[in-house]
């Protein structure tokens, strides 16, 4: 396998725009000729199906929701960044991508982070222009926010439902584009497999969750915008619904996987609470703009918050990391959470969680603007919890939230597999080891409505105009391999259900790979998961037919997947001998406890190749050069 | 606590659906409605019955999935919540908690409590969004939104989708939500050269799909997991009625070009 990034020539500044111009382009007499599937209808998906249905191809575009409005951007609740400077604070598209690729502790590609800190700009005024409700001053501008590893203000927001504005501004453009009948929109449907002739991406097999019907489209690209594979670790901020299936297929017909250990977890979530509970909820970043988190100087403190004078609590942030203070980057504020936790510090049931009190908040902005500001968030904290946090500090702690790593794409979003192009969280592209708050918007929005639209092109106007058959053997083969799994599955009739095969993964990942991974931990699970998923296929109970809506089969197919993954992020986080970002291995750490990275022998992407079942993957490196960010270790000090 | 659920269950479309009553003998008062439903689906999965099927996703209040007829109110007692986030220290110990589909004519049931609500899907489609193609945006700031626009505006956009205001609505009116949208983005100086036949093409949408029209009962605004206001609806009327004055070209056709 070859990890060619096609990364153009020429200095950062120029490079999208050169790569731009050279770019092969399809005549718009011949768009419509092409046909393109988007499987996901999340930021990425729906702007990349309605950008593409624009320029004139014909589209396809599946979700498993039942309205592409549903998919889980919609939850982002924080904002999106772009660097307009509007603040007049000092921005601008380098200082945008350098606090990228540093926030990334140096593990992503140089040339994608500059073009996506380029396109950003763009992002905004094609979602003002599509109506998205962003926040505004007096005077009628943008407002902007603070979000986390950066020193500027950047980030655009609408309340605390950025994501669901911006969402819906995109399904509002998708929308549109099904009116005109250049877009077939297929909700309730799940893409089992992927389609190869050729070593090239043609088409998926899809099951239609209402029927249970199995069908083959066959397309010429194929896009993958699925979103992140967290959910592997079971109780996450994710949808309940969201899988890793579509890159898990695209993975096993050989598209590489990139750094699956990347995985990211946020600092401020609301603690679990009992064993039957099935998601946790994230707490925008956002808070930390005005909330202080603090923990008890003593250990097992008993007293209520408020009966703990400020001389006996320690508001560790800012003492740790003065210049960023609360707003430290998310791996280094989970860590610095988990460490006052184990010193038995932690607060609330078990003693995992932190506070985050808003008390000298309300007494600076007043109660008026409290609520303007976060009013929303303050009040899903207090339907799920029961408790005000206008009065009482709220809560948090760390959980598992996003995937920086994802299938491996080159700089034109195209994955090792040609005609396979990957965006959003579904990649691994942008965010190296650790993602700062607001990129992810950010990112989804770049791939979809400016970047795919262009390199997907190129691809088409540089193959051949063919077309493959229903009947050709690669796509009975796609349908064959759908009916023996899904059989396979609903032979299933043993003793545990399929959720507890989930949560037994998840706890297991979260101990063994979380916060903290080291030799001895990531053995463990390397010798723990294989069981698991023997166990899963011998043990499990999958109830109901395959003929009809069956949302255990649904189930059962997305835990099969996460029970191989699982395994994958272990491995690679064990390979991985070194702490960056998110990824902090114990035996890599300094005196203070902050990561060591090291930068000679893992300044590179591992990509991992799918060698058959039973056999070790291949892991490949792509060489990270650095050109123009220096190497530095990264200090929120 | 001790809780009992009376649950509709329905195979498909077709098959004539019944109440089944399953107990929790030991519910927390911390658990969601959803969660509930969930413990017992492991319970039957166990004994080898089918579990209850039940729309449901990000399981935060915002995805809109998650739509459910609790004791006779769309997403339950709870004022300004969806069923995701209504916990059982809603309800006292030893309740019967009855959950059902949403009940409307434009929104059939699948299966036990998924009903279709494509319906809603089809009226943004016909004119619920602001006609602008990728890359033709001018620069974000060059027009100035009011904040108050913006903040009116951004309440209408908080829509979720989950049709609550029909189901609760005695006609089954989509109009809550018609009017939602069409509040939200005739608010905006963007929304504005579309905004007399948008009102028109969305309700337009609306009847063809068999949703009843707005006699002004405002259950709607009463079950709105996002409080939308039952003024947007004035809202929407006054922008159906002036698209009725508003000029139009002879054609709607394109010109041809040279």
């Amino acid at each position: 396998m070859e990890l060619n990034a096609n990364t153009p020539a020429g200095p950062l500044e120029t490079k999208w725009q050169r790569h731009r111009f050279d770019l092969k382009l399809v005549s718009p007499s011949n768009k419509r000729k092409y046909e393109i599937l988007v499987v996901g209808s999340g930021l990425a998906g729906a702007s990349a199906a309605a950008s593409l249905a624009e320029l004139g191809y014909g589209v396809g575009c599946f979700c498993y929701q039942d309205s592409p409005r549903r998919a889980h951007s919609i939850a982002a609740q924080g904002g999106i960044n772009a660097a307009k400077n509007y603040q007049n604070d000092g921005d601008s598209v380098f200082r945008l991508f350098y606090d990228t690729i540093k926030g990334g502790d140096f593990r992503a590609r140089e040339a994608n982070v500059y073009r996506l800190a380029e396109v950003s700009l763009a992002i905004i005024d094609q979602c003002v222009a599509q109506g998205v409700p962003f926040a505004r001053e007096y005077g009628g501008a943008l407002a902007n926010r603070s979000f986390g590893g950066a020193q500027v203000s950047r980030t655009f927001y609408a309340r605390g439902q950025t994501g669901q504005q911006l969402l819906l501004g995109a399904y509002q453009a998708l929308s549109r584009q099904v009116a005109l009948g250049k877009l077939r929109m297929y909700p309730r449907h799940e893409m089992l497999e992927l389609i190869v002739s050729d070593g090239r991406a043609r088409g998926i097999v899809t099951r239609d969750l209402v029927t249970g019907r199995v069908d083959s489209h066959l397309a010429d690209a194929v896009v993958l915008a699925t979103g992140g594979y967290g959910n592997a670790f079971h109780l996450t901020t994710y949808a309940k619904g969201a899988n890793a299936t579509a890159i898990w297929r695209a993975y096993k017909q050989g598209a590489a996987f990139a750094n699956p250990c990347f995985t990211q977890i946020h600092p401020t979530c609301i603690p679990v609470h009992g064993d039957y509970q099935s998601k946790l909820t994230l707490m925008s970043e956002s808070l930390r703009n005005d909330g202080r988190v603090w923990v008890p100087l003593r250990a097992g403190d008993p007293r209520a918050p408020r009966d703990i004078p400020p001389a006996e609590r320690d508001y560790y942030l800012e003492r740790l990391y003065p210049s960023y203070g609360n707003l430290a980057p998310r791996d280094i504020s989970s860590r610095a959470a988990k460490r006052v936790c184990d010193e038995g510090r932690g607060v609330g049931p078990a003693g995992r969680g932190v506070y985050l009190d808003f008390a000298e908040a309300k007494v600076r902005l007043g109660m008026t603007k409290l609520k303007e500001m976060y009013g929303n968030l303050f009040e899903m904290y207090e339907r799920i919890t029961d408790e005000d946090p206008y009065e009482v500090p709220m809560r948090i702690y760390p959980a598992m939230h996003y995937t920086m790593g994802g299938l491996w794409v080159d700089y034109n979003l195209m994955s090792t597999l040609p005609g396979l192009f990957v965006l959003g969280e579904a990649n691994f592209s942008d965010h190296g080891a650790n993602r700062l708050g607001a990129s992810a918007l950010m990112q989804g929005l770049a791939d979809g409505y400016f970047i795919v639209p262009y390199t997907l092109g190129h691809y088409l106007a540089g193959m051949p105009r063919d077309s493959i058959k229903a009947d050709h053997p690669a796509v009975r083969a796609a349908e064959a391999a759908v009916a023996k799994r899904t059989a396979s599955l609903l032979a299933l009739r043993g003793r545990r259900t399929v959720d507890s095969f989930h949560r037994e993964l998840g706890r297991l990942l979260w101990e063994h790979c979380g916060m903290a991974r080291s030799e001895a931990s990531l053995t463990s699970a390397l010798a723990k998961i294989p069981g698991l998923r023997e166990e899963f296929w011998q043990d499990a109970l999958v109830p109901g037919s395959g003929e009809e809506l069956n949302q255990s089969l649904e189930r059962a197919g997305r835990v099969a997947d996460f029970l191989e993954l699982g395994e994958l992020i272990c491995l690679d986080a064990l390979e991985r001998r070194e702490s960056c970002g998110a990824h902090f291995r114990e035996e890599h750490q300094d005196a203070e406890g902050e990561s060591r990275r090291d930068d000679t022998r893992f300044c590179h992407v591992a990509a991992w190749e799918y060698t058959g079942a039973g056999r070790a993957p291949r892991r490949h490196e792509e060489p990270l050069v650095f050109e123009r960010a220096s190497l530095t270790t990264r200090s929120y000090k | 606590m001790r809780l009992r659920l009376r649950v509709w269950r329905q195979q498909n479309a077709r098959a004539k659906g019944r109440f089944v009553e399953y107990d929790l003998p030991d519910a927390s008062p911390d658990m969601s409605l959803l969660e509930a439903l969930d413990v017992v689906n492991e319970q039957l999965t166990l004994r080898g019955e089918e579990p209850i099927a039940f729309d449901h996703d990000c399981r935060e209040g915002i995805c809109g999935s998650c739509g459910l007829m609790i004791d006779g109110v769309p997403h339950g007692p709870r004022r300004a919540t969806s069923a995701c986030q209504l916990h059982a220290r809603a309800f006292k110990d030893g309740d019967s908690i009855t959950v059902e589909p949403f009940r409307a004519r434009a929104f059939p049931v699948i299966k036990d409590l998924i009903v279709d609500r494509s319906a809603l899907d089809r009226i943004i489609q016909a004119g619920g969004f602001i006609s602008v193609t990728t890359g033709s945006a001018p620069e974000a700031n060059a027009v100035a939104v009011p904040k108050q626009a913006a903040e009116l505006a951004m309440d209408a956009a908080a829509c979720i989708g989950c049709g609550a205001c029909v189901a609760a609505c005695p006609n089954a009116s989509a109009m809550l939500f018609v009017a939602a949208k069409v509040s939200h983005l005739g608010l905006l100086s963007q929304g504005q050269p579309e905004r007399a036949e948008r009102a028109v093409k969305m309700v337009a949408q609306m009847d063809r799909e068999g949703f009843g029209a707005c006699t002004n009962h405002g259950e709607c605004e009463t079950v709105c997991p996002k409080r939308i206001r039952l003024e947007f609806i004035a809202r929407l009327n006054r922008d159906y009625l002036r698209s009725a004055f508003a000029a139009r070209p002879a054609s709607d056709g394109e010109v041809g070009g040279g």
